[in-house]
């Protein structure tokens, strides 16, 4: 193999609580395209910040074309010949695709006055209609980037790329927000940037475009390198399992579950995430109480809009919603939790905490209003202490004092707020997004441990979770999430890792299923 | 343990570093102020000597520095009550004017007995701040429109309606009046005089009695757990099933009633016991000094209103003995704003520690937020 056009060599870097990249190396050949696969959180986006000059490495060198170099911002990067396309596009809506194209890199003609110079949009026009037609990027130089569709901005930002005079380009996710038609687009362009001796670093969690598209892959894990494969050697399940697990299933002591009536019931629901594309493609799934139903998926398939739908926190499009025999579809956040539910949000710090506030605060969050934390309209003080002195005993959160704050206590101990705090409700149903993300092996066992005794108290728990072992080793029954939709729902007993790994690669179970999807 | 005696000690520290920086911000801005008076000529020494004489040195100095202080209290409650709940209410200003004519209408149009009429020029007050405050928020409640903006153009809006209303042929204008103001109000709407040949009003133990209301209502009510999760995590408040929207309109119509009290109680303690265009321009805006330097909270406030209305107060002889400008104190009182705005100046220069846990209140984090 040739000189790789970029080399990286043991690259770290630390955010504050979390090591995103650990002495990660990668290795890109000249006319390659080598995916960067791996679940949210995994780095891959990190990792290219740090080629792309947002951040600078806390370790680790990184080499072009042989040579060591530094790269201290975007510009830096782009005069080295490496462009990168965004997940969030970075252009203008007011301004036409050719201005797009000019800002930062302002071409001028006749006298050079500085910054009084004539600019020269006719001649950047012809120049990305040229670029565009070699690629087959068909774009209107005169068009206002706001009139543009998804697909087109993204072409913008190649051919931006492109003109800027990138050789290597780092595509991040551009899949996510295409149809699946332009996808196909995209991968032609692909090609033919290679066919013209580019290389592209393609970042995404999709296992099937890896295989159609990629010709080696890497896969992190937690700031990892798990491995680099290539797609004639390996499977979607292959791949889904060095994303998602680690080898060890967690074994959780359960009896065998005791089923009761329904305490939540989907019909056909829809929802739409917050760029409005349809998330959630009409799911329809039942939670008994006593059971633990397991929804596994990669992430970003539509889970969290699930569960936000579920709990009010995102508006429904479409179905129905029916908690402990009531409909709760288009009810607020306050009155679904009052018929009884608890949820455990994916997102500590966003959702779950307020972490300038002591953890008594906290720990009331939503039972400030009720007596006995408040009569009439006054808090008492006392009550929120004595609640707070309780729960942290019972659920062994490591604390100086009541009075801390949410926000200086680790994320174990944040999580188990959490979960002291939903548990401690009467409740009915139990909705558990990812509660033992990022968390230590004892508390993971602690928290799981509260949830089986929940079931095994009557209550309905619904468990989301993109960690195929914490899905296994607590559901009754488990669902598998892809695309927005359930692909499957089967007892316990008959998943298998392999047989989730593939559903949750899009795999659908039919007979002639590989070829209709 | 001894490592939870560590961290209580380290929390004491940081309750210190709280109280260092507004303090080290004043010392700070005295010096750089008194930079200017010797590059002019001026012994700053005497000019500050005299700046203290003037504000605390007799019984009219004192009582001079508790009326300045008192509406800079209100307001600046009205402000760490918005700033609280995540909003930034720049309006405090033109809530004050509305807050300012409602009472002075109420209390020159109808006569009655005072302990009804002095609350109720008040309270019409306090509605018709919280009125003007509260469109801003249901404007962001409703459409995301960022309270900064809204609140600045109800400023000039307030100001342009009673410019009108009080200028010639305007409703509130006195009759047979040269210059443009409203009737004084009755005797009966008038605050009682504490001090007997003194201007000290009851509008002094009103402040301080707000200071604590406001606490309490902070720290002691549904209300004010439901403000403070709203501004300190909007998105954890909607997780608890607080109507954000809701809050966004009652922060501002709590914050507003405070601002429209400031104003109210200027009209009914201080002679002439009417409303002019000048009356207390800038004090609005003083007062996101007082309370930003108070720590947004309600015994802060009190401490930084009572600094600005003793340097309001004390100016006047600063000026006569040393031929210092008047302005030098609203130098001084920007100089404070800057160094606690931008506390990492403060930092620099006496090494103090960032702390890493988050502070209690961001200034800037209802920038970009919103509903």
């Amino acid at each position: 193999m040739s000189e790789p056009v970029l080399r990286l060599v043991g690259i770290s870097k630390r955010f504050p609580g979390v090591l995103a990249n650990d002495n990660v190396d990668f290795e890109l050949a000249p006319g390659e395209i080598h995916a960067l696969l791996g679940e949210n959180g995994a780095g891959k986006t990190t990792l290219m910040n740090v080629v792309y000059g947002l951040y600078k490495q806390d370790e680790g060198q990184i080499f072009i074309d042989g040579r060591q170099v530094e790269i201290h911002d975007p510009n830096d990067a782009l005069a080295r010949g490496i462009g990168m396309v965004h997940q969030h596009f970075m252009l203008v809506p007011v301004m036409t695709v050719t201005e797009n194209m000019m800002l930062g890199h302002e071409t001028t003609r006749g006298l050079r006055l500085g910054l009084l110079s004539d600019l020269d949009p006719d001649r950047v026009a012809e120049e990305i209609k040229a670029l565009g037609d070699k690629h087959g990027l068909s774009i209107d130089p005169e068009a206002y980037v706001r009139d543009l569709s998804v697909g087109e901005e993204q072409r913008v930002e190649i051919v931006k790329a492109l003109y800027r005079g990138a050789e290597v380009l780092i595509l991040d996710e551009p899949t996510a927000v295409l149809t699946p038609q332009e996808a196909e687009d995209l991968f032609s362009i692909m090609r033919s940037l290679i066919a013209e001796g580019k290389s592209i670093i393609f970042i995404t969690h999709k296992l099937k475009e890896v295989l159609v598209i990629a010709d080696r892959i890497t896969v992190l894990r937690d700031g990892r390198v798990v491995g680099t494969t290539e797609p004639s050697k390996t499977t979607e399940a292959e791949l889904a399992a060095m994303m998602v697990g680690r080898e060890v299933i967690l074994q959780v002591e359960k009896g065998p579950a005791a089923p009761g009536e329904a305490v939540l019931e989907v019909q056909d629901l829809q929802v739409r995430d917050l760029r409005e594309q349809m998330a959630i493609r009409g799911v329809s799934f039942t939670v008994r109480a006593g059971e633990i139903f397991g929804i596994a998926g990669v992430q970003g398939n539509g889970q969290a809009e699930l569960v936000e739908a579920l709990t009010g926190l995102t508006p429904v499009e479409g179905g129905h919603i029916f908690m402990n025999g009531q409909e709760t579809t288009h009810l607020r956040p306050r009155a679904i939790t009052e018929t009884g539910i608890a949820h455990v949000p994916e997102d500590r710090h966003k959702h779950g905490l307020v972490l300038v506030y002591p953890l008594d605060e906290n720990l009331v969050l939503q039972t400030y209003y009720l007596p006995p934390f408040a009569k009439r309209t006054f808090l008492q003080p006392k009550e929120v202490r004595e609640n707070a002195i309780r729960l942290i005993q019972e659920f062994d959160v490591r604390t100086p004092s009541v009075r801390t704050h949410a926000g200086s206590l680790s994320g174990g101990n944040q999580q188990k707020v959490i979960v002291a705090r939903e548990l401690s409700r009467d409740i009915r149903l139990l909705i558990a997004n990812q509660p033992t993300r990022g968390l230590d092996v004892g508390s993971i066992e602690f928290i799981h441990r509260r949830i089986v005794e929940k079931r095994d108290e009557g209550v309905g728990v619904l468990l989301v979770s993109s960690e195929l072992d914490e899905i296994l080793g607590l559901s009754d029954r488990i669902a598998v999430m892809y695309a927005g939709e359930i692909l499957a729902v089967m007892p316990a007993e008959e998943a298998t890792k392999e047989r989730l790994g593939l559903l949750m690669a899009g795999v659908r179970e039919a007979p002639d299923s590989i070829a209709a999807d | 343990m001894a490592t939870s005696e560590a961290r209580r000690s380290s929390r004491r520290r940081a309750l210190l570093g709280r109280l260092a920086i507004p303090l080290l911000a004043i010392f700070t801005a005295l010096i750089v102020a008194s930079l200017a008076m010797v590059l002019s000529g001026t012994d700053p020494i005497k000019a500050y000597l005299a700046l203290a004489e003037g504000a605390f040195g007799s019984q009219v100095a004192r009582v001079e520095t508790l009326i300045k202080a008192t509406p800079f209290l209100l307001a600046g409650l009205a402000i760490a009550l918005a700033f609280r709940g995540g909003l930034f209410n720049i309006g405090v200003e033109g809530q004050l004017f509305v807050g300012s004519a409602v009472t002075v209408f109420i209390g020159y149009s109808v006569e009655l007995p005072a302990a009804i009429h002095i609350p109720l020029a008040l309270l019409g007050g306090m509605i018709g701040g919280a009125v003007w405050a509260g469109i801003p928020g249901y404007l962001k409640a409703r459409n995301g429109a960022h309270e900064v903006i809204t609140t600045i153009m109800f400023n000039f809006i307030a100001l342009r309606i009673i410019s009108w209303a009080i200028g010639v042929g305007g409703p509130l204008r006195a009759p047979r009046t040269v210059v443009p103001e409203t009737p004084a109000v009755f005797e009966s709407a008038r605050l009682p005089i504490l001090i007997p040949d003194s201007r000290l009003h009851a509008g002094v133990i009103i402040a301080v009695i707000a200071a604590f209301v406001v606490y309490w209502l902070l720290w002691r009510t549904v209300t004010g757990f439901e403000l403070r999760t709203v501004g300190a995590n909007p998105n954890a408040a909607r997780y608890a099933g607080i109507n954000v929207e809701f809050n966004i309109v009652r922060t501002m119509a709590l914050s507003g009633a405070l601002a429209g009290l400031s104003g109210g109680i200027q009209v009914l303690g201080l002679a002439p016991y009417t409303f002019t265009t000048g009356f207390n321009v800038g004090l609005g805006f003083d007062s996101i000094a007082v309370a930003v330097l108070g720590s947004i909270h309600p015994f802060g406030v009190a401490l930084a209103a009572l600094l600005f209305g003793a340097m309001d107060a004390g100016a006047r002889l600063m000026q006569l003995r040393t031929k210092v400008p008047i302005d030098v104190v609203t130098i001084v009182q920007g100089l404070i704003l800057a160094f606690v705005a931008a506390d990492q100046i403060i930092r620099r220069l006496y090494r103090i520690r960032t702390e890493t846990e988050e502070g209690p209140v961001s200034l800037s984090q209802s920038w970009g937020g919103g509903s």
